[in-house]
């Protein structure tokens, strides 16, 4: 008899492989799809590269110091799309009826959506933001200390679990929306976009929004001020580097609300 | 051409109200472009005045003009790579598409033509305004601009469809698109200018970008609107958008009559 643990995980288990069986049998549309994918990450970079190209320091950063904020950034956003990036998909499931399927199921409905699939391609993601942390690493003015490696492991982990809470959150409101599913994206692929960002560029309305409230300027930017040893920008105090965690149980809090708030409304069709 | 101008006009406009029932839709749409309208503003302008107020053509003024209207156009140009083209090529549903007496390719672009110009109601211009009023944006004073604007606009339009049908009438080729589509969102959002100004592109990157038909699709509407382009250079930037508009609807021509000989489906 296996433990319980493990007999009350088999079944995500056995869902999660058969995905990825399926995905790596169509070879040449699983390469392009990886193909694609690291392109994403890097046509991003460039972006950010471009702006640099221009000039030397934009929001009192240079480009490595930068390509630090965006790898740490970037890689949490990509492993969060690995395992939640499907949630904001919620209104196909809804037309389809699938979310009916998933309630006659004996497990929790949220975990059986986080199971219900797994996008491979997106690890592509990774190897470019892992490229650019290291180069920041290397080429930017890092205070070396054990306290440096703790911070970065902890705000990796925290910026995971802060994009993985914007996808539920994401995924909770769309209970309402349906047709209006393109709202979420503003935070969760605007939270992208502003967590690779310089923040003290942000007008005040973009530090409440980015800052508090879908809270992605811990993701990155606050913590490296802290590697690199530069000042916070106002309103955000210099100990905010530390505080990723926080901002991670925060992010959790306000998507769990989602969520409940979302399952409550929702009134299967039947069928 | 079996059907006449009538016939297309009708498509046009039916494509305009089948968009026009989606309100929900396009004020999400409208959200997410404005925040995103915010955050490129925050770090172009930083960019701008970093290099001392003055970068490749750019002030602050005409910066905030290139941030409204690539946002306000993200809606009336598909830069995603998605239509329903792919999904009825897999299924075979693509066989009533042919046996219509209209031509596939002109009838998908009438109706794509209709639904994305109504885009310009709900998001296009309220991005446009919402810039305007909070951050001011500098536009041209005489009429000229905007005439040809509008012409350059509709041009991107029917471009991007052009390339997105090329991409999934492929499809009778490789059945399974999505690669593609996903490197096309990439590729094209990237060279159309959508996150940068292509002007501010190191030189060899630049030159790459004007290889492709994407500037036409955004980067050439934005800088005729604008009246970053003029006179002479505005209309010789119009003119390539009509060469590349010809070039993919020809390319789009081509496969589909050829992916017509090797399609087969079952059924009766």
């Amino acid at each position: 008899m296996a433990d319980p643990a493990s007999a009350l995980l088999a079944p995500y288990k056995a869902v999660l492989a058969s995905r990825i069986r399926a995905q790596r049998s169509y070879r040449a549309s699983f390469a392009l799809d990886l193909g694609s994918s690291l392109l994403v990450g890097l046509v991003e970079l460039a972006e950010v590269w471009i702006l640099f190209h221009n000039v030397t320091v934009l929001g009192g950063m240079s480009f490595p110091s930068i390509a630090l904020v965006f790898g740490l950034a970037d890689m949490a956003f990509a492993l969060a799309d690995l395992a939640c990036g499907h949630c904001d998909r919620l209104p196909t499931y809804v037309r389809a009826g699938t979310l009916d399927v998933f309630y006659l199921r004996p497990q929790p409905l949220l975990a059986q959506l986080v199971a219900s699939d797994i996008s491979l391609r997106r690890l592509a993601r990774c190897p470019v933001g892992a490229a650019a942390l290291g180069y920041g690493l290397v080429a930017a003015d890092v205070q070396w200390s054990p306290a440096t490696i703790a911070l970065l492991a902890v705000t990796f982990l925290s910026g995971c679990a802060i994009f993985s809470a914007l996808f539920i959150c994401a995924a909770g409101l769309q209970f309402f929306l349906i047709n209006g599913a393109e709202m979420t994206n503003a935070f969760v692929y605007g939270g992208r976009y502003a967590a690779t960002q310089p923040a003290r560029v942000w007008s005040g309305a973009l530090k409440v929004v980015f800052g508090m409230v879908f809270p992605v300027v811990f993701a990155g930017y606050l913590p490296v001020l802290r590697v690199v040893d530069l000042p916070s920008p106002h309103p955000f105090p210099e100990w905010a580097g530390w505080a990723a965690p926080l901002a991670a149980v925060w992010a959790w809090l306000f998507a769990i609300a989602c969520w409940r708030c979302g399952v409550r409304h929702y009134q299967g069709a039947g069928g | 051409m079996r059907a006449g101008v009538r016939t297309y006009w009708k498509l046009v406009v039916s494509g305009f109200r089948q968009e026009s029932h989606y309100r929900l839709a396009a004020f999400a749409g409208l959200v997410a472009n404005v925040t995103f309208g915010f955050l490129k503003a925050a770090i172009l302008f930083a960019t701008v005045r970093a290099s001392g107020g003055h970068l490749a053509g750019y002030d602050v003024g005409s910066m905030s003009a290139y941030v409204w209207l690539s946002q306000g156009m993200l809606g009336m140009v598909n830069l995603s790579g998605t239509h329903e083209l792919g999904e009825r090529i897999r299924s075979g549903d693509v066989a009533v598409d042919f046996a219509r007496p209209v031509d596939i390719q002109g009838s998908y672009l009438a109706r794509f033509v209709g639904a994305r110009v109504f885009t310009l109601l709900p998001r296009g211009l309220p991005s446009v305004v919402v810039g305007a009023l909070t951050i001011g944006m500098t536009m041209p004073a005489t009429a000229q601009p905007y005439l040809l604007g509008g012409v350059s606009i509709v041009l991107g339009i029917a471009s991007s469809f052009g390339c997105v049908y090329v991409i999934h009438v492929l499809g009778f080729w490789l059945v399974e698109t999505r690669g593609l589509q996903l490197l096309y969102m990439v590729v094209s959002g990237f060279f159309a200018g959508l996150f940068v100004p292509l002007p501010l592109f190191p030189s060899w990157l630049h030159d790459a970008a004007y290889a492709t038909p994407f500037p036409s699709v955004m980067m050439t509407p934005i800088n005729v609107l604008s009246g970053q382009l003029t006179g002479l250079a505005a209309w010789h930037s119009v003119l390539v958008q009509v060469a590349w508009l010809a070039g993919v609807l020809l390319l789009g021509r081509v496969l589909t009559s050829a992916g017509l000989r090797k399609l087969e489906v079952q059924g009766g």
